[in-house]
């Protein structure tokens, strides 16, 4: 976490706030009110979990503790375009180790980053339940199905002009 | 006559939810509102081929269709009752088309019972469920039975749970019926965390009532009166489908306060994951239920004693509930005449990976595996040879050519040195290197260790250290019996199922392909051609005719050459990404 304190809009926080006393501020809902926060947010800054600690009453702590456990939840900003390589296993045995290293080469930024343009991120996720078309990739909602290494650029090129 | 359109998150993935509004303009278009009704499914499970659109009654099968193609399917099929022969599946091996699914390899050695209504019915109305039997067993067990006469139903099905521990569903039912407490909870197991496996979201997808009967049923016989259903927030099709169901199940008074005037209330309430594999396991789904950090917990006490806030709780999964209501309504005696002796019923498998026809497929117990891969699944794809069978995904093992004729079931498998788990069924051919493959369960492992003991946590990061080594030809021979003596260890000491079975891959890998192992350590080499470290792609100068394809799709310019002339590959800038091979027409790319 950066010591450079986000401002988060007001409208937000007051969404937020909404949604906690829609699950009547009980500690039990923490993974309920998460996900919507990370719905409103984009993602779970530290100044985030802070008003979901506040709201519902337990440490801070607990609230990073969850958050960091469960990979749904993210610190980081996705991309506007977010890219998700599946790695499950019947996308693996067909290349998809390889799709991914094309995105991250062309991209230049690691799995879990995005780009500094705030453009593209790149995260994995485990079988999204097309295995007929492995390997397969998301951008957004977008499914893109057997993707080879050279269809990668083909990909990235859609998104392109639309800024 | 209806159209069925397939919905399921693959056909959905191919643009199936354009075909249906397609369809549906083309029956606007042609004033057949009142004869053509276009109805979105759950999967029908041969993914492979899709988007599947399926005309009812004829049972004319269609595979591969595209938004484009609904012009021709309503003009000839529907309003000239022509099929579309373009359309149809054609069998590989005799090339003839076949436009009853019946008939396909595909579906012949298929019995569905979990599946009985995906592809069928469209899950986002209740009626059509009710139509198909739905509810009828509720109705049986809360009007006409003692909650002991039903478990003894269940029990005598000899039905075991299909998470992957395969548990008696009868006896987990009995014992939380027997726990006195003031509050009891029932709980669907839908995290189905296997990364390569989508059983249980297809049921959800496609047939969500079926799973809220079977709880309304358990919580009866057990004495709950509320059920959650943990289900990953990956899955949103699934969700919004479940939602809908609960609505209307609400609104037709099968959930709720005084369901069917039997004087029993139950209400069903959904709970979301959040991608951690780990919470599949029951006791670290309860804390995660709980807003908890999902770790697990020491058993005893089980959930059935002590669950979600610490009252009896009974966890079954998704299938598992899917056999609940066609047991009740045909019989403990009909479905323990299916499988074999100590594995009752069928079992739902996703296949995928190198095998022809990747899908959702429903078989009795005790088919052989050839049968799976050969009939059903189509064999391997491009011809390629069989290697292994990976089943019970990061927590079983490989089986390869010498298991291909033993009786799937439960016991079979874990004597064959892997296990059921929950159904993933991943297919590899001779292009798979089986130390990348065991690599890559451990990989994920590692990710997903809830980290809270020291076996599991520290283990598995170096059984995966030391697979990384292997595959850059940088390990010795000491390393392997390491490997195995590690492996050992975690299984006998950690904390729970995740990281008891953690090793498993590593164990049945090297079991099965030793020589494998010793390759990569010994002679620095991947038989297979897969580890990066250990290979190099190189050009076949008397394959090599110049065509350039090779150069143009090299993603780092690495390859020279002239037109017409012998290329060349730069071996210190290739980062060996394989799209050379991949383009090369004229075999003259190999992998050294
Ligand atoms: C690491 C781990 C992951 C598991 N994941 C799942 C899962 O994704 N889905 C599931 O139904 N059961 C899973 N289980 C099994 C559950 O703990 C539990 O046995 C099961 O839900 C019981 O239901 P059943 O008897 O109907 O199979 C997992 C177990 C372990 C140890
Ligand atoms: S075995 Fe692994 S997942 Fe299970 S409790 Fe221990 S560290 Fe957590
Ligand atoms: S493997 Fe990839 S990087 Fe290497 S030569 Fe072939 S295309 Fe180029
Ligand atoms: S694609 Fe094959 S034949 Fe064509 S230039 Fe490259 S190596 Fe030679
Ligand atoms: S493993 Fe990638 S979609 Fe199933």
């Amino acid at each position: 976490m950066t010591s450079v304190k986000l401002k988060l809009k007001e409208s937000d926080v007051q969404k937020l706030k909404e949604v906690a006393k829609s699950f009547n501020n009980e500690a039990g809902e923490l993974i309920n009110v998460l996900h919507k926060a990370q719905e409103i947010f984009g993602y779970l800054p530290a100044e985030v979990q802070e008003v979901v600690a506040q709201e519902l009453n337990v440490p801070v702590a607990k609230v990073y503790g969850v958050v960091t456990f469960y990979s749904f939840f993210t610190m980081l900003p996705r991309g506007r375009y977010p890219i998700s390589i599946c790695t499950g296993t019947a996308c693996y045995v067909r290349g998809a180790e390889k799709v991914l290293d094309e995105f991250k080469r062309i991209l230049k930024i690691p799995v879990g980053e995005t780009t500094s343009d705030g453009k593209f991120s790149i995260t994995c996720l485990r079988c999204v339940g097309a295995c007929g078309l492995a390997p397969v990739v998301m951008v957004g909602d977008k499914t893109y199905g057997r993707v080879t290494t050279d269809g990668v650029k083909d990909i990235l090129k859609e998104y392109d002009t639309e800024d | 006559m209806h159209m069925l359109v397939c919905g399921g998150t693959g056909c959905r993935a191919s643009a199936s939810d354009m075909l249906y509004e397609s369809l549906k303009k083309e029956v606007q278009d042609n004033n057949l509102e009142n004869e053509v009704q276009v109805v979105t499914t759950g999967c029908f499970g041969f993914c492979e081929k899709g988007p599947i659109v399926k005309m009812i009654p004829d049972n004319t099968f269609y595979v591969s269709v595209e938004p484009k193609d609904a012009k021709e399917l309503v003009a000839e099929h529907a309003l000239k009752g022509r099929k579309v022969n373009r359309l149809l599946y054609v069998d590989p091996t005799n090339k003839e088309q076949i436009s009853d699914s019946k008939h396909m390899g595909f579906y012949k050695k298929q019995i569905r019972i979990a599946l009985r209504n995906c592809g069928l019915i469209n899950p986002e109305n209740i009626e059509e469920y009710l139509a198909a039997d739905g509810y009828e067993a509720m109705g049986k067990v809360l009007l006409e039975m003692t909650p002991e006469e039903a478990i003894k139903v269940v029990l005598d099905s000899g039905l075991r749970g299909r998470g992957g521990g395969g548990f008696p569903t009868g006896l987990k039912w009995q014992i939380a019926s027997k726990n006195e407490a003031d509050q009891k909870y029932v709980v669907c197991n839908a995290d189905e965390g296997d990364p390569g496996a989508f059983m249980d979201r297809s049921i959800l997808e496609g047939d969500p009532h079926t799973v809220l009967e079977a709880m309304v049923i358990n919580g009866y016989c057990i004495g709950a009166t509320k059920g959650l259903i943990y289900i990953r927030a990956e899955y949103p099709l699934a969700i919004q489908r479940l939602k809908i169901a609960i609505g209307q199940a609400r609104e037709f008074g099968l959930l709720g306060t005084d369901i069917l005037g039997s004087g029993f209330d139950f209400d069903v309430e959904i709970r979301y994951g959040a991608g951690a594999f780990v919470c599949g396991e029951e006791t670290a789904l309860i804390h995660s239920m709980e807003g908890e950090r999902g770790e697990p917990t020491f058993k005893p006490p089980f959930p059935a004693q002590s669950g979600y806030l610490g009252k009896p709780t009974n966890v079954n999964n998704v299938e598992t509930y899917a056999n609940i209501p066609v047991i009740i309504n045909k019989g403990a005696e009909w479905f323990s005449s299916i499988g074999t002796e100590k594995s009752k019923g069928t079992k739902v498998f996703a296949l995928a990976g190198k095998i022809n026809n990747v899908g959702l497929i429903e078989v009795p117990m005790g088919i052989t595996l050839r049968e799976v891969i050969y009939e059903i699944g189509g064999g391997i794809k491009g011809g390629k040879k069989f290697k292994a069978v990976q089943t019970g995904g990061p927590s079983g093992g490989c089986l390869t050519e010498k298991h291909l004729d033993i009786p799937i079931d439960f016991d079979n498998l874990i004597a064959a040195g892997s296990m059921m788990g929950s159904g993933g069924m991943i297919v590899m051919d001779e292009d798979d290197c089986m130390v990348a493959v065991a690599k890559f369960y451990l990989e994920f492992t590692v990710e997903e260790s809830c980290g809270k003991c020291s076996p599991c946590r520290v283990g598995n990061k170096r059984l995966h250290e030391q697979l990384d080594l292997i595959t850059k030809g940088k390990a010795t021979m000491e390393d392997l019996d390491k490997l195995k003596n590690l492996s050992n260890v975690i299984k006998d000491t950690s904390l729970c199922g995740l990281g008891q079975t953690s090793p498993n891959p590593v164990l049945s890998t090297m079991e099965n392909f030793y020589d494998e192992y010793v390759a990569h350590v010994t002679d620095h080499r991947c038989p297979s051609g897969v580890c990066k470290d250990l290979i190099r792609y190189e050009v076949i100068a008397e394959n090599c005719v110049g065509c350039t394809a090779c150069a143009r799709n090299c993603p780092v310019n690495c390859i020279s050459g002239e037109r017409k002339q012998v290329h060349l590959i730069d071996q210190v800038l290739c980062i060996k990404c394989g799209a050379c091979l991949e383009k090369c027409k004229f075999n003259a790319i190999a992998v050294i």
